[in-house]
């Protein structure tokens, strides 16, 4: 017994070398991403990218607990992206809702609208699942074209500037950028310590389980539809959170937001990134963005070197930048 | 007589013309090991599918426990009390040899719980190591599962299985594609599991059939056509016609 004791012991004192320095990465994820966002405004030449990379980021994290965690490759997440925006900017444009109200509003309305389109095409899997996923937010794009008298149609929405925040008595002056940048931030971090408490969660071991092996998860007794469907309006939830940013910051929705294009966007940023980890998403946002703003200033077709790049990635370093430096880092 | 533990009553199921699975009845007792044998093609991995619950049988009716469960989804197979293994290695490849029965032990905890931590339910902690020692894996624990050999994912998936604390087992061929020396070490897991267990399991190694059930059923084009004691089986004459004889299935 003794024997059996010690020798299970030594084999958890071998790994635990790279295995105890990813739990302890792990366990200050929050912490260390919060840092991070906090002094990205002075690391990048704009705060306008700074501001970029925080809300599309969070769109990809919101995202990446589809694809990344639970394996779902949804191409319709901007649906939920553009859902957050918009009712936030008809919310205060057109009914004068004060602003935090209308963010939770235009939360409440994506994870609703998550749920309806994950309920549809949930029961189908891989491409078809893509294919419904895509559909689906096709006709968000149209409803949203045709309804121009509430969206604005081709022109976007406007007329909703939130020029000054009232929190609790104090007055923030919301045209000041990097003011904006924080305040704007202060719910990215919400949003991140939720998507972390969920992937430490008895569920987030669940949803692992079912990226891993559907058919092994739903013989182990779990209802792998209706898990699914909670993964997927969690995520919804969160890219309408990102949406709702998005739109205070911006303080206009071009009806662009809900096309196909930013479905891909999002996916192309996931992986760049690193699907499956936590803070991937943001480094896939920054490199995305950069690529953008540097191989648009010598060529109009920068969506090539952007496409090659991605194509580049998905064969040699399919686990994305961050995945694959927290890999290398691990196996040192 | 004791009330079977599971009984199906003429049960069939087909796909589109085709006909898998053709009047099966059959009651199993608890705490015995059945072997369900036949040539290829003969029906067993739809019987078994149809016991699990993967699939639905086209007609007829199944029973465990005294309840019928006719047509409950696959889901809450686990929770009634009966657990697989399958034919082909079935476990969460990218997990930790330990994760991979700690996350089968929580469906019977928490499912959707998006709130609390998991590391603070200890208490799988420990069943997934009970598991893994019971099927001699309590060394590997920390390891990526997919890296196992192979005839250690075989085990890891009965760990699997076992962590449900199952009334009832069932098998898919637990040796498929082992080599001599883990097909011994397997077999002797399977006596140790059958000595407080009820097991039903597929397999094709004859000698090891023999030597582990209690009972034997024969399945030929979709019938049963055989069940009995092993000997009564070696026996039987329409049993060695259509599938002994065949293939030399005493190899």
């Amino acid at each position: 017994m003794t024997a059996s004791t010690s020798s299970i012991a030594s084999v958890m004192a071998g790994p635990a070398g790279h295995r105890g320095w990813r739990a302890r990465l792990a366990a200050w994820r929050v912490p260390l991403s919060i840092l991070a966002l906090c002094l990205l405004p002075w690391l990048l030449p704009s705060n306008a990218l700074a501001v970029n990379v925080l809300v599309y980021g969070l769109l990809a994290v919101g995202y990446n607990l589809l694809f990344g965690y639970t394996g779902l490759l949804s191409f319709g997440h901007a649906a939920f992206f553009g859902a957050g925006a918009y009712v936030t900017g008809i919310a205060i444009g057109r009914f004068g809702v004060p602003w935090f109200a209308a963010l939770l509003l235009g939360v409440a309305a994506g994870a609703a609208l998550a749920f309806v389109i994950g309920l549809l095409s949930i029961r189908t899997r891989g491409i078809y699942f893509s294919m419904v996923t895509l559909a689906l937010s096709q006709l968000v794009y149209y409803t949203a074209l045709q309804a121009s008298s509430w969206t604005g149609g081709e022109n976007g929405l406007r007329g909703f500037t939130v020029a000054k925040l009232d929190i609790l008595g104090w007055s923030i002056d919301f045209l000041d950028p990097i003011k904006k940048y924080y305040v704007l931030m202060v719910f990215a971090a919400a949003a991140l310590w939720l998507v972390s408490r969920i992937l430490n969660s008895p569920f987030g071991a669940v949803i692992e389980a079912i990226r891993e092996n559907e058919t092994r998860a739903r013989a182990c007794g779990y209802d792998v539809e209706r898990t699914k469907l909670i993964a997927f309006t969690l995520s919804g939830l969160i890219c309408a959170l990102a949406g709702t940013l998005f739109a205070l910051h911006l303080a206009i929705v071009p009806l662009d937001i809900l096309h196909y294009q930013t479905s891909g966007m999002i996916v192309m940023m996931t992986l760049l990134g690193g699907a499956g980890s936590f803070f991937g998403p943001f480094v896939g946002a920054l490199a995305f963005l950069l690529m953008e703003d540097v191989v648009s200033l010598w060529t109009s077709h920068w969506q090539i070197v952007v496409g090659t790049v991605f194509i580049l990635f998905v064969l040699f370093l399919p686990k994305g930048i961050w995945g694959t430096l927290i890999a290398w880092r691990a196996d040192r | 007589m004791n009330a079977p533990l599971l009984s199906v009553e003429s049960i069939s199921r087909r796909f589109g013309g085709f006909i898998a699975l053709e009047g099966v009845t059959a009651a199993f007792e608890a705490n015995k090991v059945t072997a369900i044998i036949g040539p290829n093609g003969a029906g067993k991995s739809t019987f078994f599918n149809v016991l699990s619950g993967v699939l639905a049988p086209s007609a007829g009716s199944i029973r465990f426990k005294g309840r019928d469960i006719t047509g409950t989804p696959q889901h809450r197979f686990a929770h009634l009390g009966i657990a697989r293994s399958y034919q082909i290695t079935n476990i969460f490849p990218e997990l930790s040899v330990h994760e991979n029965v700690r996350v089968a032990a929580q469906a019977f905890r928490a499912r959707y719980d998006i709130w609390r931590n998991r590391a603070v339910m200890t208490e799988l902690d420990d069943r997934a190591d009970a598991a893994l020692a019971a099927v001699g894996l309590g060394g590997r624990r920390d390891g990526t599962a997919k890296f196992l050999a192979h005839g250690q994912q075989r085990a890891l998936e009965i760990a699997i299985a076992l962590v449900a604390d199952p009334e009832l087992l069932l098998l898919d061929e637990p040796t498929a594609g082992m080599g001599p020396e883990e097909t011994k070490e397997m077999v002797a897991l399977l006596e140790r599991l059958a000595a407080e267990r009820t097991i039903l399991l597929v397999e094709h190694k004859m000698k090891m059939i023999l030597g582990l059930s209690d009972r034997i059923l024969v399945l030929h084009h979709g019938r049963l056509i055989a069940d009995g004691s092993p000997q009564h089986i070696q026996t039987d004459p329409e049993v060695r016609r259509v599938y002994l004889g065949q293939n030399d299935g005493y190899a």
